[in-house]
């Protein structure tokens, strides 16, 4: 389990979140929410070790970050990032790098890890699109077979920022059903998200993130009765009750009742 | 899953492109060991390669004008191609090539340095143009980093380095008329007068680069999936890129210190491979070389017989090809890459 103690971030001298203490437990849907520029992104890279922390601990398995090596981390976290290049190499072959941090130089693929790629892609519903090349692939074709090569990666923890972004909406409510079965596995599922009814409905645990600091983590019940959400987004967050469950939404922000 | 394995490595595909392409370099080959001022049929040209009729006037131009010649082509043709392959896929940049970026320009100068300096040492040639290649490329790095790495960023960043340096080859030839023999050869790029002694001081490093850019292919795969994305995989990005780097300095260094400066066959070939066997580094970086090796040669061979007896030098056949395709690889830019 990755465990953030007191954690600071930020880009350089500039920080954006202080003091956040959080874990990832396994086999839970952790959402992270907050608004733009809060600190979800830096957060999640700083917790992957892509980018400094400025104070603080970042734990792997009890084993503090710095200990490892880049390979060893590679093993414990996989991360989808927001923003990407796209190669033009096919579907297999990229699933295929999922098995790089198992790898020692030089790197030659073995049968296993052709094997893992392929149960990896078709559990992730792209076996189809095995042999085509990712630049041609829509936005929710890629973004399964990146969810496959984190599968691939075979990792415990596995964090995506904004997987939801630019997909229409079939292909958002697919990413979520993903990361809830990663999440049946076994697997720590970490997300950044910007919809707040999708996050509130689908999440095991919400973090808010608001005004440099983790303003409150908990059941999305929990979040929801709390009001910090209320008070991160300026927004009223609102629910009804559905045959599927809670239905939340949102509902621009109105005066608080005076108590007079 | 045995066929999904095979389907996963299209070896079949690879393979047949790979003989066509050893072939059409052999072909090439034999062709320039024929055709010059004095044609030489196939048969002596074959009896002078395995030693067979020395002395005859046959011999002596293939063994010692021709043979050279051909080698010095193939291996910058193929050196020049896979750093080209090498840099752009580490840059991700599609207008980056040894020529464009800077890297043949400060091999060009760190050879005029060493010939003024050390007239004599033949062997220092390659190293140093190794060197000032990688300077080059380190140089062009770090302004394009500083200044926003943007893809056309480095490409501007790398026609100001290579002019700087071209100033200072234009400055060591003035103080030093004599250092490079040839200059106007060596400025354009040209193989006329190249010996063996000169070619294998260069080929043991570039062959050993190559080899260890093959190995990395798998690395090279991963750097293209982005920054934050390879690192995320367990791959320590910026020494890696910096190491790639270092060995496509090494062989375009290498073909600068045979043939000059020759530009366009590092940006070309590999674009033109990319069609052919698509965006995989391994496949990418073999065809490549054997690609630069047979264009380069083919384009030898067109400068010494458009207009026999007299020669035009490759450098020129080259950029009268390369020209056109850049502007034409500027146009659809919006494509590739960005």
């Amino acid at each position: 389990m990755i465990e953030l103690h007191n954690l600071t971030v930020g880009y350089g001298e500039k920080t954006v979140l202080r003091d956040v203490t959080l874990d990832f437990p396994s086999g839970q849907v952790t959402v992270l929410l907050g608004p733009n520029g809060c600190g979800k992104s830096t957060l999640m890279k700083t917790a992957l070790g892509l980018l400094p922390r400025q104070s603080g601990e970042i734990l792997y398995d009890g084993v503090n970050l710095e200990r490892l090596t880049t390979r060893q981390v590679a093993r414990k976290a996989a991360y989808l990032p927001q923003s990407r290049e796209i190669p033009s190499i096919t579907a297999r072959r990229m699933v295929l790098h999922g098995r790089f941090p198992y790898l020692g130089y030089p790197r030659r693929y073995r049968a296993e890890d052709y094997e893992i790629a392929r149960k990896a892609l078709e559990w992730a519903g792209a076996a189809d699109l095995a042999g085509r090349p990712v630049g041609e692939l829509s936005g929710g074709q890629r973004q399964k077979v990146y969810l496959a090569m984190a599968l691939a990666q075979d990792t415990e923890t596995v964090f995506m920022d904004e997987p939801t972004t630019y997909l229409d909406v079939r292909h958002q409510l697919e990413v979520m059903t993903v990361s809830r079965r990663l999440a049946d596995m076994g697997r720590a599922v970490v997300l950044v998200l910007h919809d707040l009814s999708m996050a509130l409905r689908e999440a095991d645990r919400v973090a808010v993130l608001a005004d440099s600091k983790l303003c409150q983590v908990g059941t999305p019940e929990e979040i929801f009765t709390g009001g910090e959400l209320d008070r991160a987004f300026g927004v009223t967050v609102q629910r009804v009750r559905t045959e599927g469950g809670w239905l939340y939404y949102c509902q621009e922000k109105q005066e608080p009742k005076e108590t007079e | 899953m045995k066929n999904w394995r095979t389907s996963c490595i299209p070896n079949n595909k690879y393979l047949r492109i790979y003989t066509a392409l050893a072939a059409l370099v052999l072909a090439v080959s034999l062709l320039n060991l024929c055709l010059g001022a004095e044609k030489v049929p196939l048969g002596q040209v074959l009896r002078a390669l395995v030693g067979q009729g020395s002395g005859t006037t046959a011999f002596r131009i293939v063994r010692y004008v021709r043979l050279p010649r051909l080698c010095a082509c193939l291996l910058a043709g193929g050196a020049l191609a896979a750093s080209g392959a090498i840099i752009q896929g580490v840059l991700s940049n599609a207008l980056a090539a040894p020529s464009t970026i800077g890297v043949n320009a400060g091999a060009g100068l760190a050879v005029a340095l060493c010939c003024a300096v050390a007239p004599t040492a033949l062997y220092l040639v390659p190293l140093a143009a190794m060197a000032g290649a990688f300077l080059g490329v380190m140089t062009v790095l770090l302004i394009a980093r500083r200044t926003g790495a943007s893809k056309i960023t480095l490409v501007l960043a790398g026609v100001a380095v290579s002019s700087i340096f071209s100033a200072g080859i234009d400055a060591v030839i003035t103080f030093v008329p004599e250092a490079l023999n040839g200059y106007s050869d060596f400025r354009i790029g040209g193989f006329s007068g190249v010996s063996m002694a000169r070619i294998l001081p260069a080929f043991w490093p570039a062959l050993l680069s190559f080899a260890l850019g093959l190995s990395l292919h798998n690395e090279m795969d991963v750097l293209l999936l982005g920054t934050e994305q390879a690192q995320s995989l367990g791959l320590p990005a910026e020494k890696l890129r910096i190491a790639l780097l270092g060995l496509a300095a090494v062989l375009a260094g290498s073909a600068v210190s045979v043939g000059g400066l020759v530009g366009f066959v590092g940006l070309i070939v590999p674009h033109i491979m990319r069609s052919l066997v698509g965006e995989e580094s391994g496949p990418l970086l073999v065809s490549s070389a054997l690609g630069g090796a047979a264009l380069l040669g083919g384009c030898d061979l067109l400068g010494r017989m458009l207009f026999a007896p007299y020669e035009i030098p490759v450098g020129i056949v080259m950029a009268l090809a390369g020209g056109p395709f850049f502007i034409w690889l500027l146009q659809r830019r919006g494509r590739l890459h960005d």
